[in-house]
């Protein structure tokens, strides 16, 4: 028995390293091209040469020549994420209460345009998009991403919240009242508390979607005036028209990089139960 | 649901007393009132949704019966259907199409093999483990795509790549090899890199169908002697059919749009342009409205269908699965 639950150990420990090495292996590779000199890059190896590590990368895109390109698009991804992620939250907290908790006709209808929105190909908004936006001043603004990332945050958001406050036992609101609370010291005291690790769940959840977004970064900005992180990467030059960009782009995806990893070692439990109760839970 | 018992009011039956048809009345009240509520708390969020999709859509669908390019906009003409036949007697569209089935097909069928395993680990692990497993998957899943792409981009490009020299030993690869100069390794690479990036996701969604295959039936099974594989193809992979069936739903129509991949390693070249590039090529960079619009809503339809027959062929109930038991 105790030889089988050693073995077992050996088990899980071999088994722990390879998913770690799947999760993490491709962080490191780029992790460690940022810290590539120009002229070691084709070393041909993972890590750097030895004694060959550089930061000078990093000094490149925070504090040199790139740093307009580069600063102003991190100021143009974290503001334009947020903004998006806040109107849909709570879009989607309006709508997911009126979902779990109130009877009226059309409560399906909403589900399943949710749905259909969450399946829709970006593309297909963006080539309208990019002729109206144009049309109307909003072509490289931040509102002309705001709008439509909502596309993206929306569903999603209204998915996972309608999930959420389903499992929340509504009946404690009247238990609050009748032991004497207002309507509005129920809420607070009793629902609130219940209520917003499932608000703060989605709202990692849809800022995740908006930072990633691309297509519409690409297609519906030109300029450092709203061009977010991941188009800005796309656009990344050399310090000179012979020097590749490598090791600029290696350095800036590590910094977009760190918010991320942060968020998920924070809050892994609650984006797991967010992904997975918005999803099967007939 | 609270209200589950509204008496919808009955013209058909006389009421018994003043007292219940007054009961009736301020029930429907009541009812009228939540009806409403429902609807100021659901409605701006439906709006919205509606505002930013399909409008866009039909705005597209418009667009797409006129030769309109923005490079010569008083040249812009009504000519029906022209553009979708222009489109679907090119020889570029089906390319397109075929690399874009054959991603989709292709890493759906890894991903929900790998998905199911990490899924079986996380599910099995123990109490220590399960955290940083857990952890260790959601970097993938929260990581910016373009990011992704660069990493494995790097990694096997041909000057700033180390692939090659580790690889040297497999047939085939040798330091001369340039992944990005043919379609079969371009798309081998660029697929490598979505898998990696969206297996999390499915692993997630396969995780939760697990936890919902009751314990004592795999425990039943075991006890009648049943192997490990004879208890996943008999006994857990049934029970756990709806969740497999969104999870490669979900995938594949995920899968059908990709993009960011594409456009950062090869940006098309050597045949492996997908759809959503194609159409963003005509629009945005060549600024041909009319046909780019039309390739949007070629591909808009791609999807409505593989949804269509997904829903009616194999009986995916999304609704059912998501959530709303209604």
């Amino acid at each position: 028995m105790k030889n089988s639950s050693r073995r077992e150990k050996i088990w899980w420990a071999v088994i722990s390293v390879l998913v770690l090495v799947y999760a993490l292996f491709p962080v490191a590779s780029i992790l460690a091209t940022s810290f590539k000199s120009p002229s070691d890059l084709t070393n041909g190896s993972f890590l750097p040469s030895p004694g060959a590590a550089t930061t000078s990368n990093y000094e490149q895109i925070l504090v040199g020549d790139a740093q307009d390109l580069f600063l102003s698009s991190l100021r143009n991804s974290i503001g334009i994420s947020l903004i998006a992620t806040a109107i849909a939250v709570v879009l989607a907290t309006l709508c997911a209460y009126a979902i779990a908790r109130l009877d009226f006709p059309g409560k399906k209808l909403v589900l399943t345009t949710a749905l259909a929105v969450s399946i829709f190909p970006v593309i297909s908004i963006v080539t309208p998009l990019f002729n109206l936006w144009r049309n109307i001043g909003l072509y490289d603004t931040w509102l002309g991403l705001i709008i439509p990332y909502l596309s993206l945050t929306l569903p999603i958001s209204i998915w996972t919240l309608a999930a959420f406050f389903r499992q929340i036992p509504w009946e404690l609101e009247q238990a609050a009242q009748v032991d004497g609370a207002t309507t509005w010291q129920a809420f607070r005291k009793a629902i609130v508390p219940l209520a917003a690790p499932g608000v703060f769940t989605t709202a990692i959840i849809a800022f995740f979607i908006a930072w990633n977004d691309f297509v519409y970064g690409i297609s519906l900005t030109s300029t450092e005036a709203a061009r977010p992180v991941p188009a800005a990467l796309a656009f990344f030059t050399g310090a000179s028209q012979f020097e590749s960009p490598t090791g600029a782009i290696s350095a800036a995806a590590i910094i977009v990089t760190i918010p991320i990893v942060l968020l998920v070692l924070l809050f892994q439990r609650q984006i797991v139960s967010g992904l997975t109760s918005g999803a099967v839970k007939g | 649901m609270s209200s589950s018992t509204i008496n919808k009011p009955d013209a058909g039956k006389t009421p018994k007393s003043d007292r219940d048809t007054k009961a009736k009345k301020q029930h429907s009240d009541r009812v009228k009132a939540e009806r409403r509520m429902g609807w100021y708390l659901a409605g701006p969020a439906f709006v919205v949704m509606l505002l930013v999709t399909l409008y866009p859509i039909l705005q597209a669908f418009f667009e797409s019966l006129f030769a309109f390019r923005l490079t010569a906009p008083d040249e812009r003409e009504f000519i029906w259907f022209a553009n979708y036949v222009t489109i679907l007697s090119d020889s570029v569209w089906w390319q397109g199409l075929l690399v874009t089935v054959l991603i989709t097909v292709i890493t759906v069928a890894v991903e929900l093999v790998l998905g199911f395993a990490l899924a079986l680990v996380m599910s099995k692990a123990l109490k220590s483990l399960k955290g940083i497993l857990r952890t260790a998957i959601l970097v993938p899943y929260g990581i910016i795509t373009v990011v992704s792409a660069y990493a494995w981009f790097y990694a096997f490009d041909i000057n700033s790549g180390y692939v090659n020299a580790w690889f040297d030993w497999v047939p085939g690869i040798d330091s001369d090899l340039n992944w990005f100069a043919q379609t079969g390794t371009s798309l081998f690479v660029i697929m490598a890199s979505e898998i990696w990036k969206t297996t999390p996701f499915i692993s997630l969604l396969l995780l939760a169908g697990l936890a919902q295959v009751p314990d004592e039936l795999t425990e039943a099974a075991k006890v009648d002697g049943a192997t490990w594989w004879e208890q996943m193809r008999k006994v857990v992979i049934p029970n756990m059919k709806a969740a497999i069936m969104v999870a490669v739903l979900f995938r594949a129509l995920d899968a059908f749009r990709i993009f960011d991949n594409v456009f950062i390693m090869t940006n098309g070249e050597n045949n492996t342009e997908v759809l959503s590039l194609l159409a963003y090529r005509t629009s945005i960079s060549r600024l041909e409205i009319g046909l780019g619009s039309a390739v949007s809503v070629l591909l808009f339809i791609c999807v409505i269908l593989i949804s269509f027959a997904a829903i009616k062929i194999f009986k995916v109930d999304l609704a059912g699965t998501r959530g709303e038991k209604k």
